[in-house]
């Protein structure tokens, strides 16, 4: 009798298994990637495009990454035409049309946020720029929580049975997010108004969040490396009212913003940018704690 | 002056209704206002009523996600709001040859009939390349590529729809469009990293292959990139030739293995079987003294591609990229000279491959290397001439260039160039500038 119910109980679940394999995600960035985990748990497999030490704006379709998109059931990207050269051949090549643009499997966590810098003219001359904004949404944790929301709306979408599990997760990760930002915010109270030398439009948001004052950008316009000459007019500029720091991030290149540090004594701070940018960037926690530490540090 | 009373009478009668029917408007107007207000007003106090409902029980609310702010809407709903992406190649070239490029040839090679050679002297406008592309409904989207020459005639690449709605991993093509068989055949112009296809293109396709016809392929649902391609079409690129019948004679079979290696390499492999026949296909192969064996060939052409790419990027501004392709090709049938049958037992085996790479060293600049080497063999037939040679032209190229940006590029590329007979090398220099407007273009692998 005993064993007729162990066996009726092992049949139920094996009956139930195909039921329950976690939600194939597939995440742009290593900050979608952890917001996914955040939320889905166990419930999603997630496989992360990119590093954080690679430039988002320049992927490539690669095998892997088109064999990944095939059998995911959601695409977690950041939108705004971020990932505008590669994504769409991705999701093209996969042949699978439930993550296509449109489609209930895929999800794009700009569109939850108003974008800063939306330009009024859209010109190539001006640079690399994105029409619908700047989509570097993730360093602005308050973007971050709006899209955990959307995100569950989505992921509950995608498997209303499991939508109460989500919805706790979701509601866990809002709590414990909130708290976090009112501590960042007191501990990076001292940064507000301090100046700050940007390497790219990608740290605007941080920029914005922490209230620090942009008075350059290493870039003489997005996309576009600095020439010697633009980097010499800089100096002039710079030495008049010298920066208190030089922003960048893991993947750029430091060679500019170490010469520019050399010569305007301005220190140079490599941040994680991304979760995966620094030992400590673990997750998105770790993300802000150690981009507040290392300006605090800095500064 | 009568006259004018017909033409006034009919202002009025047209205006007429104008006019009261702007009375009938204002009070149609003031009554859907009311109407408004007074459903407002309804809705205010469900809402109010809800919210004190809620208050009582709090907990709920929380689980509810807050809706998303408006999404954006495209502006504007008018008639070009669903225009295609557009897409726009500018491109040109200066050559410089230390031999007339109109005696160019691959010895030992029949003509392949395409855009091969390293063309004219001197500065040449490259080919236009503009491009259309949009989702035609749910269900099916659709590209036209069209090249707009130098000669100032208008071609068209590609134009194809593509399906996007199909399960299981499952996407078909019909059109004209590159055949997906290895590397470098499906990768257009303005993409390639040399300013000329690889000889062993030249020669066995003429260039790039293409079909008319139709093309599924299928992905399979792995974590290794595991992709299969089967396609028909009419022969209508060499060195297939179309029948007066209602036959396919091109037939291809393609497949792609591909993945990662770490964290910063990733590679691609693949093979492909060409089936392709021929009718009097024009073009034969010459012997040593240059004098054609035959004029016309009938026939079946075999052909086998292997392919295989590897790329290293070790950061955002550095990247290596291998590939090489080895192709071989086997005929059989008969040949002809002047409408008269030579001998119906021709066969000929004819391969090549070529090895390139190209290095990323910094964020703006390339330079990469690129051998070339063909084996044409000697074609077997009864009464076929005795002590013909086979040929092994081969080429060297080396390439630098220069991306001020991603949508424009300027590049040097010189040749050492053995692709006619032993003795008749060549030097080849071309300076190329690539510029792309309009919309974003993403490239594939």
């Amino acid at each position: 009798m005993k064993n007729s119910i162990r066996l009726l109980a092992i049949l139920m679940i094996a009956g139930v298994m195909p039921a329950q394999a976690a939600l194939k995600v597939l995440a742009t960035t290593p900050d979608w990637g952890a917001l996914t985990r955040e939320i889905g748990g166990e419930r999603v497999d997630v496989y992360v495009a990119t590093t954080a030490l690679q430039d988002v704006h320049r992927v490539e379709a690669k095998p892997s990454l088109v064999a990944r998109a095939r059998s995911a059931d959601l695409v977690v990207a950041t939108g705004a035409e971020l990932e505008v050269g590669w994504l769409p051949v991705l999701i093209q090549e996969s042949g699978n049309s439930r993550i296509k643009p449109g489609a209930a499997g895929y999800f794009e966590a700009a569109s939850a946020i108003n974008l800063l810098e939306v330009p009024s003219k859209l010109d190539r001359a001006m640079g690399d720029i994105h029409p619908q904004g700047n989509p570097h949404i993730q360093l602005d944790p308050h973007n971050i929580a709006t899209v955990a929301r959307a995100l569950t709306a989505r992921l509950s979408a995608l498997e209303p049975a499991q939508a109460t599990y989500y919805a706790a997760r979701g509601k866990d990760f809002d709590a414990r997010w909130n708290e976090a930002i009112k501590r960042w915010e007191a501990k990076a109270a001292p940064l507000k108004g301090e100046s700050v030398v940007i390497m790219h439009r990608d740290q605007a948001y941080l920029c914005h969040w922490l209230g620090l004052n942009e008075v350059a950008s290493i870039e003489p316009k997005p996309g576009v490396p600095p020439t010697a000459s633009y980097l010499g007019q800089l100096v002039n500029k710079l030495t008049a009212a010298p920066p208190k720091l030089i922003l960048l991030n893991a993947y750029n290149d430091a060679k500019p913003a170490n010469w520019l540090s050399s010569r305007v004594h301005a220190p140079a701070v490599v941040l994680p940018f991304s979760v995966g940018g620094s030992p400590e960037a673990k997750d998105l926690f770790g993300l802000f704690d150690d981009t507040i530490n290392k300006l605090l540090a800095a500064k | 002056m009568l006259s004018f009373r017909p033409v006034a009478a009919l202002f009025a009668l047209a205006l007429l209704p104008a006019v009261s029917g702007a009375a009938d408007d204002v009070g149609a107007l003031r009554a859907e206002l009311q109407a408004l207000k007074n459903e407002y007003g309804a809705r205010v106090d469900a809402l109010e009523s809800r919210i004190q409902q809620l208050e009582a029980a709090p907990a709920v609310v929380a689980d509810v996600p807050p809706p998303a702010p408006e999404p954006r809407v495209a502006s504007g709903s008018n008639a070009s709001a669903f225009n295609p992406a557009i897409s726009l190649i500018l491109g040109g070239s200066y050559t410089s040859t230390s031999r007339n490029p109109e005696d160019w040839n691959i010895a030992g090679f029949p003509p392949s009939g395409g855009e091969v050679g390293p063309g004219e002297r001197s500065f040449n406008l490259g080919e236009s390349e503009l491009t259309f592309s949009a989702n035609i409904d749910p269900y099916f989207a659709g590209q036209l590529t069209a090249a707009i020459t130098g000669e100032n005639e208008i071609e068209v690449e590609e134009a194809f729809v593509r399906t996007t709605a199909l399960p299981d991993g499952f996407t078909g093509k019909i059109g004209r469009f590159f055949s997906g068989f290895g590397y470098l055949n499906e990768v257009h112009a303005h993409a390639w990293d040399f300013v000329d296809q690889p000889l062993v293109y030249q020669a066995m396709f003429g260039g790039q292959s293409r079909q008319e016809g139709v093309q599924v392929k299928w992905l399979a649902p792995t974590d290794l990139f595991f992709e299969f391609g089967a396609e028909v079409g009419n022969g209508d690129s060499y060195p297939a030739t179309r029948d007066g019948g209602n036959g396919l004679n091109a037939t291809t079979l393609f497949t792609h293995v591909g993945g990662d290696m770490g964290d910063y390499t990733s590679w691609r492999a693949g093979l492909a079987w060409l089936d392709s026949d021929a009718e009097d296909r024009e073009g034969g192969i010459a012997d040593g003294a240059g004098v054609p064996l035959f004029e016309t060939f009938t026939g079946n052409a075999r052909t086998w591609v292997v392919d295989g790419v590897l790329k290293w990027a070790p950061s955002p501004r550095r990247q290596l990229k291998v590939q090489g392709e080895y192709m071989r090709r086997e005929e059989s049938g008969e040949i002809a000279d002047g409408g008269v049958l030579l001998a119906d037992d021709y066969r000929s085996t004819q391969s090549g491959w070529y090895l390139q790479s190209v290095y990323q060293f910094a964020p703006r600049w390339r330079v990469g290397a690129r051998y070339d080497s063909l084996d044409s063999g000697t074609p077997r037939y009864t009464l076929s001439p005795d002590g013909l040679l086979s040929s092994d032209p081969e080429r060297l190229s080396l390439m630098l260039d220069w991306n001020p940006s991603e949508f424009s590029r300027l590049r040097a590329q010189y040749d050492w160039d053995n692709a006619r007979d032993a003795g008749e090398d060549d030097r080849v220099l071309r300076l190329q500038y690539i510029y792309g407007i309009g919309a974003h273009g993403a490239h594939k692998y």
